[in-house]
């Protein structure tokens, strides 16, 4: 029922699906009727970063790092000021490229709310038969029969669902409605934005492990935005850690959670909750709330709130820096010559 | 809310892995179809609006025709079952033809108005800043000024008349439809599906017809049958002063006034045009809470 992902595969394997480079959205800030300052939230400032064919890219941040309007970015719900987008070897808009509608065919989203996300005023049917219909011009039939298909896909029985509304389900249902949704154009990467947070433990557990199922199957690849990092840590291969609307810290899962370089993320790390009573939740080194991001902080925005910053810190903003195979990480500390006192000696990590 | 369904599944009656898809408006007709109130309401409004289109056929009288001989009789006279005004016509026959021109004057402007300020409001509610500006700044004037006031203003202005009743109730609802429908409009578009449903690259012309509009006609729609009982009342009001349909004609609001010097002589029959008017906006009023219950599927039907 599904086309094999290779038959679309046009970069080939070591092309990465995506490649997103210096993505940048500044938002007006709203200031009253009469003021004329043209103050900006710096939303997603300069974000670079790539997905491989078949992984999983876990993006973390606290709220309001920009994690979400990245992701709105790359569909281009929300238009980019900077930047560029390429999908499989394709720039998004750039001449050559592939059109923003032929990426929306290749890319989808699942939403955090899984009610909201749902037209109320549609059955499960006509809710996953919409995107086929409109965007594919799928007749009407097929496009119901193949609902009926991704229904079982995602695990719910089409003949009592499919003639159902979205506020006869539960959280989870709705939330496999929204993958069978999703799933419905045959995209090649899937954008989970908070897909799971909303949802009790239990159920959370069943839609990752149909989510994995369904990137085997299918041979999909994800882009998994969540604050929870055990989470992350349970279904990426690569973390990208985000501050302000920046990266911070980037690399492979076991790298980032067992030897965490940026300050952020050690104190992100330490206030994760531990199932190990020999290993106690130690109390973050973060404190108090992210700076306003319509004026963030000068060079580093984590200085701050960070214990080790120095005058540097405030001066020079700091690069995002390859210090072990792809494990990278924009911090002085890191980078020997920055002038910062404690520059190449590698901070502690956890271990 | 604790939802039973959310906890084990319901067993639908028609479980057929064939069974049609269903659409939502199909769903609001099932459950118009089972709300009796609502089923009888219209069946009362289909009679008064048969009576209109067939009244050479109920009317028992001439409504013009009138006689100084049988001058404001009582209801029950032989031949005159609901009497007759001060000029002698049969009242039956002159409410009959009368809601001719009384539906005629509630329902046109309405649909007139739901056409054009929907549109305008849906436009102001998906257009960028400016647009919305300047659509909804415009409706701002008209809502400066009493609705009423402003239908006899322009009635005075461009005269009497059918047409001319029908354009100034027009001017008036379309202001109120246009607010509704904008705000209406502006909630639903933030929400995820529809930005869900800009993701799966569907066309704007479909995100609008199946994402957008089914969530905003519904509470348009109520909206706008509520406004026709009003229609009627202001239409009358309109007759009453002049302004509206001029006489010999038959209509609600004329035949009011010219019975309102007979209230002491026979208070009944003067009343009649009256008890027309309620029953026919209280129908429409109750149509509209109908159809609003039918269209919130989320309420148990």
């Amino acid at each position: 029922m599904n086309v094999p992902p290779s038959s679309d595969d046009r970069g080939g394997a070591a092309q990465p699906l995506l490649i997103v480079r210096d993505l940048k959205k500044h938002f007006p800030a709203k200031g009253s009727f009469w003021s004329l300052s043209r103050d900006t939230v710096q939303a997603v400032d300069g974000v670079s970063f790539s997905v491989a064919k078949g992984q999983t890219v876990g993006v973390v941040g606290e709220s309001g790092c920009g994690k979400s309007t990245t992701a709105r970015l790359l569909l281009h719900l929300i238009e980019p000021d900077a930047g560029e987008v390429i999908f499989d070897g394709e720039g998004v808009g750039a001449p050559g490229g592939i059109g923003v509608r032929e990426l929306r065919l290749q890319m989808q989203m699942v939403f955090q709310d899984s009610y909201s996300s749902l037209n109320p005023r549609a059955t499960i049917a006509d809710i996953i038969a919409f995107g086929p219909r409109t965007a594919k011009k799928v007749p009407s039939k097929q496009a119901h029969d193949r609902a009926g298909g991704l229904l079982e896909q995602v695990g719910l029985q089409p003949s009592l669902f499919a003639r159902r509304y979205p506020h006869e389900l539960s959280g989870g249902q709705r939330q496999r409605i929204n993958i069978a949704r999703a799933l419905a154009l045959e995209p090649r990467l899937l954008i989970l934005d908070e897909a799971v947070s909303a949802l009790d433990k239990s159920v959370e557990a069943q839609i990752l492990n149909l989510l994995a199922d369904l990137r085997r199957d299918l041979g999909l690849t994800y882009l998994f935005i969540s604050h929870d990092l055990n989470v992350v840590r349970h279904v990426s291969d690569r973390v990208v850690v985000m501050y302000l609307g920046r990266i911070v810290e980037a690399g492979d899962v076991g790298g980032i959670f067992r030897r965490p370089s940026h300050p952020y993320t050690q104190a992100l790390l330490r206030a994760m909750p531990s199932m190990d009573p020999d290993r106690r939740t130690e109390a973050s080194l973060l404190t108090g709330d992210p700076p306003n991001p319509i004026n963030p902080p000068s060079g580093c925005r984590f200085r701050t709130r960070c214990a080790f910053a120095e005058e540097v810190c405030a001066r020079v903003p700091p690069a995002l820096q390859d210090i072990a195979g792809g494990h990278q990480v924009a911090c002085h500390m890191m980078v020997p010559g920055s002038g910062h006192s404690r520059a190449g000696t590698i901070c502690a990590g956890h271990d | 809310m604790a939802d039973v369904s959310t906890l084990q599944p319901i067993i639908l009656p028609d479980t057929s892995a064939g069974a049609e898809p269903r659409s939502y408006w199909s769903t609001v007709g099932e459950r118009l179809a089972h709300d009796r109130i609502t089923l009888a309401v219209g069946a009362v409004l289909l009679c008064v609006i048969l009576l209109a289109i067939f009244a050479p056929w109920a009317a028992t009288h001439d409504p013009l025709q009138g006689s100084v001989m049988r001058r404001l009789k009582p209801i029950g006279t032989p031949g005159f079952f609901l009497g007759t005004d001060e000029t002698g016509r049969d009242i039956w026959s002159r409410l009959v033809y009368g809601g001719r021109l009384s539906l005629i004057c509630g329902v046109t402007p309405v649909a007139l108005a739901t056409l054009i300020g929907g549109t305008l409001g849906l436009v102001a509610g998906i257009g960028g800043r400016v647009v919305n500006m300047a659509i909804m700044r415009v409706v701002d004037v008209f809502y400066a000024f009493p609705s009423v006031l402003l239908a006899i203003a322009i009635c005075g202005v461009i005269g009497a008349g059918i047409g001319n009743t029908i354009l100034s109730l027009m001017v008036v609802f379309t202001p109120p439809i246009v607010r509704v429908t904008e705000s209406l409009t502006a909630q639903v578009k933030n929400r995820d599906f529809v930005e869900a449903a800009r993701a799966s690259a569907a066309p704007l012309h479909a995100i609008i017809s199946h994402q957008i509009l089914p969530n905003v006609l519904g509470g348009m729609l109520v909206y706008a049958t509520s406004l026709v009982g009003i229609g009627i009342i202001l239409s009358a009001g309109l007759s009453f002063l002049g302004l509206g349909v001029t006489p010999p004609n038959p209509e609600w609001g004329l035949m009011l006034n010219a019975l309102r010097q007979a209230i002491f002589v026979n208070p009944i029959v003067a009343a009649l045009p009256g008890v027309a008017i309620v029953i026919t906006s209280l129908c429409f009023n109750l149509l509209s809470d109908g159809l609003r219950s039918a269209m919130d599927i989320k309420l148990p039907s």
